[in-house]
Formats: structure tokens, C-alpha cells, sequence
């Protein structure tokens, strides 16, 4: 029960971390921070670059410019063109040069940014849904491997490689302060690579057009201690808690004799359908419905009942309970820690 | 009122009004017509051997299309060389009767041409729809197939007028040009051949 | 150096033959067999611009909905809709048939001293198919059953598994009579650079913008296709069952985006490079000097062209490419950099070493200097691989390209028709009106797109209708939205400077910007003769550096639409073509493919029996007409020559 008191923790830290870390510019691991570093070098030569090339402009402008409205005769100037000959002849030479350092560097941070692999990372599979995303870490033993959806943890300050695939259409895996994005693509599995080195939980949210709920299909990485990363692996493996008492008992009878029972996994009972996101421990996520509701249990009714309301256009059809029903089902969800 | 002034003029009344060959401005118009098109095959042939990398066995688990008919298929093409280059020769000539003879030959072979094509999709072996190989085989074949088509009525149209009085000046040209396109066709057909039965075999 | 003036030389009843010879019939029914590029020019622009309109009236409300956050006037489906049809109609609809196909059929010909256009029922036809598409795209949207797969329409969102009903298949199909119409335009001016020319206009004399259009016709040549086969392809998925992007059979999702990108890339340079010629042009006129660096520019014109076809990868920078091809295509997005440098730095100099007359096609122009820029250095950012990982799909493209399609193509564009609509109208437009134009347009411009640059870093995807107040992006995306107050009010001060100046706008005259190239060499509105006398040419610049008896060419006939052509490097006359008069056949045509078109989507036997009429209305087309006898047989070739 000791990782249950990180709870609250972690939940002060969703709201301390998520508005402003979601951002390239406030990188939170080495990937993140070389790709930073690469865009304000660039962002400065083209700053300089534009300013000179506008004063260029402004001043070519101002030598030569009359308000002489009639039409003037043609001009040339010849010495004025050889010497132009040569500034252009520069200019070119210089541009050159400057998107040669920028290729160099693009180069360099790449393989930066790439190289950070390991022998022994922690793996996960992340497969992209219309509009969920499933978390999975694989292992060799079935019982060993965790299925979750949409909060992905990991320990701070070790490699993770993530293993992309999408059930569907083409999505994108995008946290900006971690690292850049991945596409996921159907028929296609990547290995895509990060690092966390600052405790926190991140934001991320789908950065490729999926659909009607594309703009509420988001993740958080929870990045924590490799103890707490361990114990939360170890809770999530579990199968769900039995309820013991009459409400809990009779939420679980609400789960398993509604249409939940079509889509949704709840290790422990014979629920095992995996077209929706696996809720054995859905008690134990911030948030709900791809980082669009908090776990609480008002926005979790609300979701339940009416999700078109909520996500329209997604695959979870209203479920209109009794409000008994409702409410023993929700106390049934809340003790999937 | 401007003055008048006297100019010297490049007096162009004693050039031709129908000219052969590269200068004919129709000739650029096929000729472009080709590029497009040409680029329409090569992204197609372009777009199967890139699926072909993505697949462990090619066909995958269908058998190749039947060699016999892609070979007949590219016999009778190139037998219809001889009369469009026929029917090209004889063009500029203005003699009408050599004209018909050439384009009614090329007309006729173009029909078996279109008759053993058929027999090629039927003994291709796989459907449309089964996958992305079978897709591919006859989304080249049926381009191919449709500029057979295409270039068949205008050969029939040609001869037609052949057989009025308005086959004369630049109509002639159009003879010649329509050859051009057939020579056209009969390349996309050869490589298209070679692209769909050698490939599955030889490589 | 004297402006050589046009000079009628004495041949009476001439102007009254060549009006009766090159008339356009009248009527309604004489609207649909005209066949003058002037007025088919004149089509494309006026449509084109209606379309540009009503994409703006997609952006304003797509703006509208993410004014704050949570906001929920528009729901997913519609706002879907909206940003595909807004980014198909603004590149398909918009800124290819104005930049390319408008502007290029009605200057091309003026241009080079000749007649009418190369081909001109197929100009007539390429009309028509344009109007068609871009109907079947709008009249999806007003049925609710629009394109909601984004103006690429990736697999497998846009295929049949998840984008059930007809909406991708009019989008495909859409792409197919928009491609078309371009491959038939791309077909006529080629033909009209390469070999209707007037005489003394070797390619070393050609103007840029002549170019500049023969290297985007070849680029049009080369890219529709890609995009033709591609849609083709989508199409059959969705119709026929075809499997190409299938990954359970065998297909590629990456198929799709290589093929589409092949097209797609390139046609970012077909809309810029239009506009870079209109750039060569204007300045060379306002400094008052031939433009610095003919030589260097024609090149990277040309370079532009090959080199946008070596690029297409760097949209896909985020599907997991292999690190030497993600290397390859960021060396060769960095370099294409080089020629758009080049120019810049050729105007740079042209307007150092000139006479800056800064009047209002100028004004523009700066405007595209400062805005482009902007666009051209975000490119550079996105060259970067890495970088493009982190900035990819997010608000920092929808700024970029932005920058470089309004900064690039839309600036320029507004500068040319202040400085072309004279000659197209016969009546200047309004110099006030036109300055507040511009500040409204680049001051909105500004607000709306350069604070997309901070959303995009601050980690907003693409294509959301919608968002979270956690996120903080409300207070950029409210400036953003205010925008587009300024821009609206930018575009009806023009419509309105338009509409008065073309009733009641000072006459224009035949050269009122003192320009050099040939088209300011005929009356304003011109004639659908375009020339009473066809000219020669004798430098770069027609009519700055036109003798004062510069030779004229006569002996084309004038009781009939005939023209000159002349060969291909040195614009020798080599020979005269009769061109077709007014025809119904192009509309009927048009009317006949669009059938077998529209009805494919619903039918695969569509385009069989479709192209029954097909087959019909082009015998008719092609049917020799016996108007005018031609000589039985060729005379043998003779030169042209002098006489006086």
C-alpha cells in the first residue's frame, strides 16, 4: 500500500507540471535538450539572417528611391553592377556556407538524439487506437506483460524504447518536452527512444490527423523513482481486487452485464474484449478518456453515461444506467487501483 | 494622331502552313502528351517494385501470370510497328489510298492486339481485389489497356477522315503523329510485359 | 534609352479584318465556344478568386471555433470538413488556376508577341474541367457528406475502412479534374513559349516570367501525375476493392505519402515560382533598369524546378526513415534554398542599383520580401530533421506555410493584379484604396500567422478543433482569430477598390507603368487580335530596347486566325498555323468527361459507359472542319523575308 501515498503526489504534480512543460523549449530529458539546443543555434542565424536581409532591402530602398511620380527613363549602371556582381557572388558563398553549418548540426543532433540507446531499456509498446492509446511492456512470460491505456510510466534517468504500432489509422506519439514525434503507422513497428531525467508527469497528445477525436487523444508519461516505477509495475500486474462489499459486488455485476463487458478488459473477471483500453487498474490513471476528463467520480459517470457528449464521434456508445447501478459501478472502478 | 512611320517587315507569306515532323506543333503536344503519361507508367512500375520490398514473396502466394500470353501480347505489338511506320512514311506523300491501307492495317492490328489483351487479363492469374500485388498488376495493365483503347478510336477516326476529301495539309501530319503515339504505346506495352511477367520470374 | 512606342503602320481596314477574323461569338451560347486566351484567362482568375474567398470564409470560421478554448460552435465533423476543403480549395481551387493557369493563359501570349494561345480548345476545355472539379468538392461540403480526411488525405483515415460514404471519393475525384484542367494548360503554354515567340526572341531575350511558366509547365508535366495515380488509387481502394494501401494484404500506408509528396512538393513551387516571376518583372519596372542577374535567375528558376522534385521526403521526416535517407532529403531541402537565395539577392541588388519608384505593385512587393522571408527561414527550421521531429504537425508548419504560400504567392499576386489589372480592365485601380489594402492585409497577416509560430513550439498539433484552457494556448489563438478581422477587411477594401476603378478608374492606356516586355505594347483592354502588327523583338526587354524601326512581321494571313510559329532556340519563323475559331466542342467535351468522371465514383461501369459520349464529343473535336482550304500538299520551305 506504500505507493498508494505517491497518489496525491503525483496528482500535485500533474497540475504543477502540465501547463508550460508541454513545450520543446522546456525540455525534460537528453533528447528533448539537444533538440532545444538545435533550435535556438538555428533560430539565431536565421534571426540574424533576416535582419540583415530586410535592412538590405530597406536600404536598397532608401538610396535609390524617388517620389517622382511620371515615368522615368530607363537607367543602368554598369560599375554599379560589377560591384553588385561581387556582394552577390558573397552572398551566395556565405548562404551557402551558413546551410552547410545547419546541415552539420542537423546531422550531429540527429544522430544525438537517435544514439541515446541501450542494451537493457525498459520497452514498451504503445499502439495507436481511434482515439486511445494502448501501453504495453512486454515480456517473454504472458503473466509478466502489463497491459494499460493512455499513462505510460517510467523510471527517471534510464533509456526507454518505445515500440510503435497503431490497430487503425496513422497517429503520431508526441510529448514535446521529451522528444520529437513518432508516427505510428499501420504495418509498420518502430523503435522510437527516450529518456526522462527529471521526476514529473508529461504531457503528450496525438500529432497526426486520426479523425474525429484527434484533438482529444492524449497521454501522460509519469516519469518516477525506480523503486516507485517498480512498485507501480507490480500493482499493475495484479488482477483487479474482488469487491467484497454489497455495493462493490453489485458494480461488478453492472460491469459485466452491460455493453462495458464488449470493449473493455478487467483482468480478474471474464471480462477480456480488447477494443477498448484495459481497465484492471484504471483507479490508478490521473485522468480519463485519453487525458480529456479527470479520474474523478462525477467526470467518470458523465463519461460512462453519455461519451458522445463528451468525444463525439468516438467508439463508446451512451450507456444510460439507473443511478444505483451507476453509482455502485463507479465504486467499483474506484477500487481498481 | 501617331506619326506614320515606315518599317522594315519580315514578309513570312512564303512559309509553309504545314510542316512534318519535330516542327509540327502537334507533334510538341504528343510529345508532352508522352511525358505525361510516360510519368503515369513509370510511378505505377515505381509503386510495384516498392511494394515488392515489402513483401517477403512476390507473387505473394499467386502464381505468376501466364507467360504465353504476355509473349503473344508483345509479338502482335510489335508486328504493328510495320504499318504505323507504314502509314508514317507514306504521309507526307498526300496519297491517299497508301494512307488507308497503312492506317486500316494498323487499325486491324490493333483490334487482335486489343482481343489477346483480353486473354492477358483473364490469365492473370489473381484478382484486383485479392492484394496489393494483384492490384498493381492490373492497375498498369488496365492504363495500358486504356491507352490501347484511346489510341485504337483515333487510328478508326484517321482513317475515317482518310476517306473524305478534308485528308489533306496538316491532317497528313496528324497521320504522322499518330504513329508517334503508337510507337509510344507500344513501348509502355513491352515494358509494362517485362515489368509483369519477367519480374515475378527472373528477378 | 527611349521607349519604343507601338506604331501603326499604314494598311487600311487592317484592325476592322483582324477584329472580324479573331472575334468571339456572342450570347449566351457564345460564352461557352469562346476560345481567346484572353478571355479564358480572365475565367480562371475570377473563379479562382471566388474560390479564394470562399476558402476564406472557412479559415474565418475555423478561427472562430478555436478562439478560446472548449469552445464548441463548430463539432468535430463540420470542423473537419472545413480545414480540408480549406486547404484543398486554397491549393487546388485558388492559387494553382490564378497563379498558373489564369494569369499564365492570359500574359503568355502578350507575352511573346503572338495572337492567341497554343491549343486553344484545350485551353477552353481545361477551363471547364477546373469548374466541375472545384463544384463537386463544394457541393460536398453543402451536403454535409464533405472531404474530412485533411487537403492529403492519408491512408488509411481517407480509405474505405474509415472514411465510410462518399466524401475521399470526391475529394479524389476532385484532384482528377483539377489535374487535368492543369496538365491541358501546362500542355498549351509550353507549346506557346517554345514555338510561338515573335521573331528576334531567342531564349537568351526571353523574359522570366516566360521562364518561369515554361519551367512550372514542366514541373505540372512531371508532378499531376503522381497525385492522378495516387487519388486513382484511393478511388479504387474505396470502389473497387483494390488493396494497394492495405498493410493485411500486402500494401503500403507510406505508398500513399510517397507518392502524394512526389506531387505535393512540387506543387508548392508550381504556386511559388509564378510568383517569383511577377517579383522579376515589378522590380525591374519600378527601379527602372533591366533586372540585376538575368542569367543567375533563369538558372535558379530552372534549378528550382529540378531540384523540387528531389525534396518530397521531408514530410515524412516522422515515420521512422532510415537515418541516410532522412540525411539525403534535409541536404537537399537545405539546398534548395540556394536558388530563392540567389533571386533575392538579384533583386537586392536591381532595386541598390536602380531608381526605386515605389508605387503600388512595389509596395507588394516588399510585402513579399518581408513576409516570405519569414516563411523561407521556418523552412530551414523544418530542413532540420531533428527539429522537424519536435515541430512537425503542429501550428509551426501551419506558420510556415503560411509565410510561403500568402507571403510568397498571395503578397506578389496582389502586387501583380495592381499592376496587370489596368491592362486586362483598361482603367488603373485606386492608389489609396490599394495602400490600405495592404496595410489591413500584411498587419492582419501577421497577427494571425506569426503567433502560430508560439503554438507550435508550445506543442499544438494540427488539425484540433478544439482544446483544453490547461494547455494555455487561448490567449495566442484569440490573437490569432483577431487576425482575421484585419485580413477581411483588407480583401473587401479591394474587391470594392476593383469593382469602382473598372467603372469609373482612370484610363490606363497601353503602357502606364513605363514596362518593357511586349504585352504593354497593345491597347488596354486589348483587342482579341492582341497586336495589329506583330512585332520582332530585340532584347531582353521588347520595348525598352526596341529600335525606333523595329522591324514588324507581316505576311500572316488576316482573313484567317492564323499565327507564326517559329523554332524553339533562336524564334526563326519557320511556319504559319491556322488556329481554330469559337467551338462548342471543348464545353461539350467537358460535359461529357465530367459525367464519366462523377459517375465512376458512384459505379466502376462509370467509366465505361461514360466514355461513350467521351468519345463522341471529341470526334466532334477533332473532326476536321473544311473552313479555310489548306494546300493539298506542302509547299517545300521557304525563308521568311525582308522586304522595304
Amino acid at each position: 500500500m506504500i505507493g498508494f501515498s505517491r497518489v496525491p503526489l503525483l496528482a500535485a504534480g500533474v497540475f504543477a507540471s502540465y501547463p508550460g512543460d508541454h513545450s520543446i523549449l522546456h525540455p525534460a530529458g537528453p533528447q528533448a535538450s539537444n533538440i532545444e539546443w538545435l533550435y535556438w543555434v538555428i533560430f539565431w542565424i536565421v534571426f540574424v539572417v533576416y535582419v540583415v536581409v530586410v535592412l538590405g532591402f530597406m536600404r536598397a530602398g532608401a538610396r535609390t528611391y524617388t517620389s517622382a511620380d511620371e515615368m522615368l527613363p530607363i537607367m543602368k549602371d554598369e560599375a554599379g553592377d560589377r560591384r553588385a556582381s561581387w556582394a552577390v557572388g558573397s552572398a551566395i558563398t556565405i548562404t551557402v556556407l551558413t546551410l552547410f553549418a545547419v546541415l552539420v548540426m542537423s546531422e550531429i543532433t540527429g544522430k544525438k538524439v537517435e544514439g541515446e540507446t541501450s542494451k537493457n531499456p525498459v520497452t514498451i509498446q504503445v499502439i495507436g487506437h481511434q482515439w486511445w492509446w494502448e501501453v504495453i511492456y512486454p515480456d517473454p512470460q504472458a503473466d509478466q506483460t502489463v497491459t494499460t491505456a493512455n499513462e505510460i510510466h517510467v523510471p527517471v534517468g534510464k533509456r526507454v524504447v518505445i515500440l510503435t504500432n497503431s490497430a487503425d489509422v496513422i497517429h503520431s506519439f508526441w510529448a514535446p518536452s521529451i522528444n520529437g514525434k513518432r508516427d505510428l503507422l499501420p504495418g509498420y513497428s518502430s523503435a522510437f527512444w527516450l529518456q526522462i531525467d527529471q521526476p514529473g508527469v508529461y504531457h503528450g497528445q496525438c500529432a497526426e490527423f486520426c479523425g474525429l477525436q484527434h484533438a482529444h487523444m492524449g497521454f501522460s508519461i509519469v516519469a518516477e523513482r525506480e523503486d516507485a516505477f517498480s512498485q507501480w509495475k507490480a500493482q499493475q500486474l495484479k488482477p483487479a481486487q474482488d469487491p467484497t462489499e454489497l455495493v462493490t459486488v453489485h458494480g461488478r455485476d453492472v460491469f459485466l452485464s452491460h455493453a462495458c463487458v464488449m470493449c473493455h478488459t478487467i483482468r480478474g473477471t471474464d471480462a477480456g474484449s480488447r477494443l477498448g483500453p484495459d481497465l484492471t487498474h484504471i483507479a490508478s490513471r490521473q485522468m480519463i478518456a485519453a487525458e480529456t476528463l479527470p479520474n474523478t467520480p462525477g467526470a467518470l459517470a458523465g463519461w460512462i453515461v453519455d461519451p458522445q457528449r463528451i468525444k463525439p464521434g468516438n467508439r463508446m456508445s451512451p450507456n444510460p444506467l439507473q443511478p444505483d447501478d451507476l453509482q455502485a459501478l463507479i465504486t467499483y472502478l474506484q477500487t481498481l487501483k | 494622331m501617331d506619326p506614320i512611320r515606315e518599317r522594315p517587315v519580315l514578309d513570312v507569306s512564303g512559309l509553309p502552313t504545314v510542316m512534318f515532323g519535330k516542327a509540327n506543333t502537334t507533334w510538341l503536344a504528343n510529345l508532352l502528351y508522352m511525358m505525361i503519361e510516360g510519368t503515369m507508367f513509370a510511378l505505377v512500375v515505381a509503386s510495384y517494385f516498392y511494394l515488392r520490398t515489402r513483401s517477403s514473396s512476390w507473387p505473394p502466394g499467386n502464381l505468376p501470370p501466364t507467360l504465353g500470353w504476355g509473349i503473344t501480347s508483345g509479338a502482335i505489338f510489335l508486328i504493328s510497328l510495320v504499318p504505323a511506320r507504314y502509314a508514317q512514311r507514306v504521309a507526307p506523300s498526300g496519297d491517299r489510298s497508301k494512307i488507308r491501307w497503312g492506317l486500316l492495317a494498323l487499325a486491324g492490328v490493333a483490334v487482335i492486339a486489343m482481343v489477346v489483351r483480353g486473354f492477358e487479363l483473364a490469365n492473370l492469374n489473381c484478382r484486383w481485389n485479392e492484394n496489393a500485388y494483384a492490384s498493381t498488376v492490373w492497375a498498369l495493365l488496365g492504363l495500358h489497356t486504356g491507352h490501347l483503347i484511346t489510341e485504337f478510336i483515333e487510328t478508326v477516326v484517321i482513317l475515317c477522315v482518310s476517306f473524305t476529301d478534308k485528308m489533306e495539309g496538316t491532317r497528313l501530319a496528324d497521320v504522322a503523329i499518330n504513329s508517334d503515339y503508337w510507337y509510344f504505346v507500344v513501348v509502355t506495352a513491352i515494358l509494362s510485359d517485362f515489368v509483369i511477367y519477367g519480374t515475378t520470374r527472373f528477378l | 534609352m527611349a521607349i519604343s512606342e507601338p506604331v501603326v503602320v499604314p494598311q487600311s481596314g487592317a484592325a476592322d479584318r483582324l477584329a472580324r477574323t479573331w472575334a468571339q461569338p456572342r450570347g449566351f451560347w457564345g460564352w461557352f465556344q469562346n476560345v481567346h486566351h484572353t478571355a479564358i484567362g480572365v475565367r480562371f482568375m475570377v473563379t479562382s478568386f471566388i474560390f479564394f474567398l470562399l476558402g476564406g470564409v472557412l479559415a474565418a470560421m475555423m478561427r472562430w471555433q478555436l478562439v478560446r478554448p472548449e469552445h464548441n460552435a463548430i463539432g468535430p465533423d463540420l470542423y473537419n470538413q472545413l480545414f480540408t476543403v480549406h486547404g484543398s480549395t486554397m491549393i487546388f481551387l485558388f492559387a494553382v488556376p490564378m497563379m498558373f493557369q489564369g494569369f499564365g493563359v492570359y500574359v503568355v501570349p502578350h507575352m511573346c508577341g503572338t495572337r492567341n494561345i497554343a491549343f486553344p480548345r484545350l485551353n477552353a476545355f481545361s477551363y471547364y474541367i477546373y469548374v466541375v472539379g472545384a463544384l463537386l468538392l463544394w457541393v460536398g461540403l453543402f451536403l454535409k457528406t464533405g472531404a474530412d480526411a485533411g487537403w492529403f488525405a492519408y491512408v488509411p483515415l481517407s480509405g474505405p475502412e474509415f472514411t465510410p460514404g462518399k466524401r475521399s471519393d470526391f475529394w479524389a475525384q476532385m484532384i482528377t479534374f483539377t489535374e487535368v484542367s492543369a496538365l491541358g494548360v501546362a500542355i498549351c503554354i509550353t507549346t506557346t513559349i517554345l514555338r510561338y515567340r515573335a521573331p528576334g526572341m531567342t531564349l537568351n531575350r526571353m523574359p522570366i516570367l516566360l521562364w518561369e511558366k515554361l519551367v512550372t509547365s514542366i514541373m505540372v508535366i512531371f508532378a499531376m501525375p503522381s497525385v492522378m495515380v495516387v487519388s486513382s488509387m484511393l478511388l479504387m481502394d474505396r470502389t473497387i476493392n483494390t488493396q494497394f494501401f492495405n498493410p493485411s494484404v500486402g500494401g503500403d500506408v507510406l505508398l500513399y505519402q510517397h507518392l502524394f509528396w512526389f506531387f505535393g512538393h512540387p506543387e508548392v513551387y508550381i504556386i511559388f515560382l509564378p510568383a517569383t516571376a511577377i517579383v522579376s518583372t515589378v522590380v525591374a519596372v519600378f527601379a527602372r533598369r533591366h533586372i540585376f542577374g538575368y542569367v543567375p535567375i533563369v538558372t535558379s528558376v530552372v534549378a528550382t524546378g529540378f531540384l523540387g522534385f528531389s525534396v518530397w521526403v521531408h514530410h515524412m521526416f516522422a515515420t521512422g526513415l532510415p537515418q541516410m535517407s532522412a540525411s539525403f532529403f534535409t541536404a537537399a531541402s537545405l539546398m534548395i534554398v540556394i536558388p530563392t537565395a540567389v533571386q533575392f539577392y538579384c533583386w537586392m541588388a536591381t532595386i541598390w542599383h536602380g531608381r526605386l519608384q515605389l508605387k503600388l505593385p512595389m509596395l507588394w512587393i516588399f510585402g513579399f520580401f518581408f513576409v516570405f522571408l519569414i516563411g523561407g527561414l521556418s523552412g530551414v527550421m523544418l530542413a532540420s530533421v531533428p527539429l522537424d521531429w519536435q515541430v512537425h504537425d503542429t501550428f509551426f508548419v501551419v506558420a510556415h506555410f503560411h509565410y510561403v504560400l500568402i507571403g510568397g504567392a498571395l503578397f506578389p499576386m496582389f502586387g501583380g493584379m495592381y499592376f496587370w489589372i489596368p491592362k486586362i480592365t483598361g482603367r488603373m485601380m485606386n492608389d489609396r484604396l490599394g495602400k490600405i489594402h495592404f496595410w489591413l492585409f500584411f498587419v492582419g497577416f501577421n497577427l494571425t500567422f506569426f503567433t502560430m509560430h508560439f503554438l507550435g513550439l508550445h506543442g499544438m498539433p494540427r488539425r484540433v478543433y478544439t482544446y483544453t484552457p490547461e494547455m494555455r494556448w487561448g490567449a495566442l489563438n484569440l490573437l490569432a482569430t483577431i487576425g482575421v478581422v484585419f485580413m477581411t477587411a483588407g480583401i473587401l477594401v479591394f474587391i470594392a477598390n476593383f469593382f469602382q476603378s473598372k467603372a469609373t478608374g482612370r484610363f490606363a492606356g497601353p503602357n502606364p507603368w513605363g514596362a518593357g516586355s511586349l504585352e504593354w505594347a497593345t491597347p488596354s483592354p486589348p483587342p482579341h487580335y492582341n497586336f495589329l502588327e506583330l512585332p520582332t523583338v530585340n532584347g531582353r526587354e521588347a520595348l525598352w530596347e526596341a529600335e525606333p524601326n523595329q522591324p514588324i512581321v507581316g505576311g500572316v494571313r488576316e482573313d484567317i486566325p492564323e499565327v507564326l510559329v517559329t523554332n524553339t532556340l533562336d524564334s526563326e519563323p519557320e511556319y504559319r498555323d491556322e488556329l481554330p475559331g469559337p467551338s462548342i466542342w471543348p464545353f461539350l467535351t467537358a460535359i461529357a468527361v465530367s459525367i464519366a468522371f462523377i459517375w465512376s465514383i458512384f459505379s466502376p461501369w462509370g467509366i465505361a459507359y461514360g466514355a461513350i459520349p467521351v468519345v463522341i464529343t471529341l470526334i466532334g473535336w477533332l473532326w476536321p472542319r473544311g473552313h479555310s482550304p489548306s494546300p493539298r500538299v506542302p509547299e517545300p520551305a521557304l525563308e521568311a523575308r525582308w522586304i522595304r
